[in-house]
């Protein structure tokens, strides 16, 4: 297999890693998730750091955001699948 | 299997036996101030004697309480590390320094204390070089012997995380722990604030439910006495940092869940330790309350016993400590490229899928093997000595 673009950690989580330097927008992106190794492809909607999160599926404010298979937040401004997660549109649900 | 074709549990390495009983992997003579005023003249030691080193700190004048409790237990243990091979202890007063003689001696370790109010500095440095250099002569003569790596105990704390610590570095030490804590390691992690978000699956990983309880009430006490009551904010550019963000990191909850990633798939703490609180329940790993912050975390585990640290980064935190050697493990290719001189063991193959997290385990498992028979780590080649006392509050 070539070396994914995109690390996914459980198959419910519904947010990826880019583990590439220089993604590309409209990057076909090659997505593994390491739970099971299986693979998918996603279009980026813009480009995204390495280390970064984009959405697997559309998000709407209120949605949690789920990566190891677990809650790590609650989005705050609609994302679109492809679309990069960080501060401006996922917040914790803590402190 | 490991790179050497041994089982990795089965592996031995030379380290230095101490007069207790526990192996040390590093020779050194300490010259531990009491309090910061007393660390000219610790510097002052270290600078003339070779072979020794200072550990100069801010603190140690007026504290009182569980404060004071924290300062002497993290200093006797500093000294008492088997890293450590002999001790000199300088301080203002004569009290405290006894107290910190007796602790260190209480493990049969030579320790000698030196007091400088009514001698002044340059008697004390006399005085104190000569014990110093007489502890670097029998020291420099102490010859390594053969020990099961399981002897060693191994800490682990990860900085400047990022999305790459999760999938990489952090699973990486997590597998080194499945594979020898089974076997006799002791193993420790901390950074109480930094589990907020996994905190119920750390409390699952505990090995009882009473481990369980005294986890989550810790975890519990740190919320309310130290984040509830000085937060200012959301702590959103504190936990996590900005360095953490820039590596793509969001939220605490997505950090802690990383980070959980440290303590691997099987392996069950046994105990929760207050802040440089040596181990006591046998062999395996234990939860430290600890601070988050590097050189806190790594100088209370080092007072604890651990004598070899892994330290996980993403984004390149470049933490060493004077008496433990931290081995850093990246995953972040960008990292291991741009800061290549800080990294002791490259695991960004595991992004790539070219290195798996067995293999990943074993190469860690053959760099502590290396560092504990003598290999400079980079945090050492470089000079890094950060030495950071815990202060839980304000002096009096």
């Amino acid at each position: 297999m070539s070396p994914p673009q995109i690390l996914v950690h459980a198959r419910r989580d519904n947010v990826g890693v880019v583990v590439v330097e220089d993604l590309a927008a409209a990057s076909e992106a090659l997505c593994v998730v390491t739970e099971d190794d299986s693979a998918f492809r996603l279009t980026l909607r813009e480009a995204t750091p390495l280390g970064h999160k984009v959405a697997l599926v559309d998000l709407a404010p209120g949605d949690t955001v789920v990566k190891y298979g677990a809650d790590i937040g609650r989005v705050v401004a609609p994302i679109a699948k492809g679309a990069h997660v960080h501060v401006h549109n996922l917040r914790t649900k803590r402190w | 299997m490991t790179a050497a074709g041994q089982s990795a549990e089965r592996r031995r390495v030379f380290g230095y036996r101490r007069e207790n009983g526990r192996v040390g992997v590093r020779n050194l003579v300490a010259i531990l101030p009491v309090d910061d005023i007393s660390n000219a003249a610790c510097e002052a030691v270290a600078a003339h004697i070779q072979g020794t080193v200072a550990l100069p700190h801010a603190y140690g004048r007026l504290q009182f309480g569980a404060d004071l409790e924290l300062h002497f237990r993290t200093l006797i243990g500093t000294g008492a590390n088997p890293n450590v091979a002999a001790c000199v202890v300088i301080g203002i007063e004569p009290g405290w320094t006894q107290r910190i003689v007796d602790g260190i001696a209480a493990t049969g370790k030579p320790v000698a204390g030196f007091s400088i109010e009514g001698h002044g500095d340059i008697a004390t440095v006399a005085a104190a070089s000569r014990a110093a250099k007489a502890y670097v002569h029998a020291a420099s003569e102490q010859l390594r012997v053969e020990c099961p790596l399981t002897e060693l105990w191994i800490a682990a704390k990860c900085g400047e995380s990022d999305t790459t610590t999760g999938l990489a570095s952090c699973p990486t030490v997590g597998n080194m722990y499945d594979k020898l804590v089974p076997h006799g390691l002791y193993g420790c992690f901390g950074e109480t604030s930094e589990l907020t978000g996994a905190e119920q699956l750390a409390a699952a990983r505990a090995a009882t439910p009473e481990v369980a309880e005294k986890f989550l009430r810790t975890w519990t006490a740190y919320q309310q006495e130290v984040i509830e009551a000085h937060k200012t904010s959301d702590l959103s550019e504190s936990q996590p940092t900005r360095g953490n963000i820039a590596g793509g990191l969001t939220t605490i909850e997505e950090k802690a869940l990383g980070n959980l990633e440290k303590i691997g798939k099987r392996t069950r703490f046994i105990d929760v330790l207050g802040p440089a609180e040596a181990p006591a329940r046998g062999p395996g790993l234990y939860f430290m309350d600890s601070s988050s912050a590097a050189a806190e975390c790594c100088t209370l585990q080092a007072a604890a016993g651990y004598v070899l640290h892994i330290f996980p980064t993403g984004q390149g935190n470049v933490i060493g400590n004077p008496i433990m050697p931290v081995i850093k493990v990246s995953g972040n290719p960008r990292t291991v490229r741009l800061m290549a001189e800080h990294v002791d063991l490259d695991v960004s193959g595991i992004l790539r899928r070219e290195l798996t997290l067995d293999a990943a385990g074993d190469a860690l498992i053959d760099m502590i093997c290396r560092t504990a028979n003598g290999r400079l780590t980079a945090a050492e080649a470089l000079g890094h000595r950060e030495f950071v006392m815990t202060k839980l509050y304000r002096s009096a």
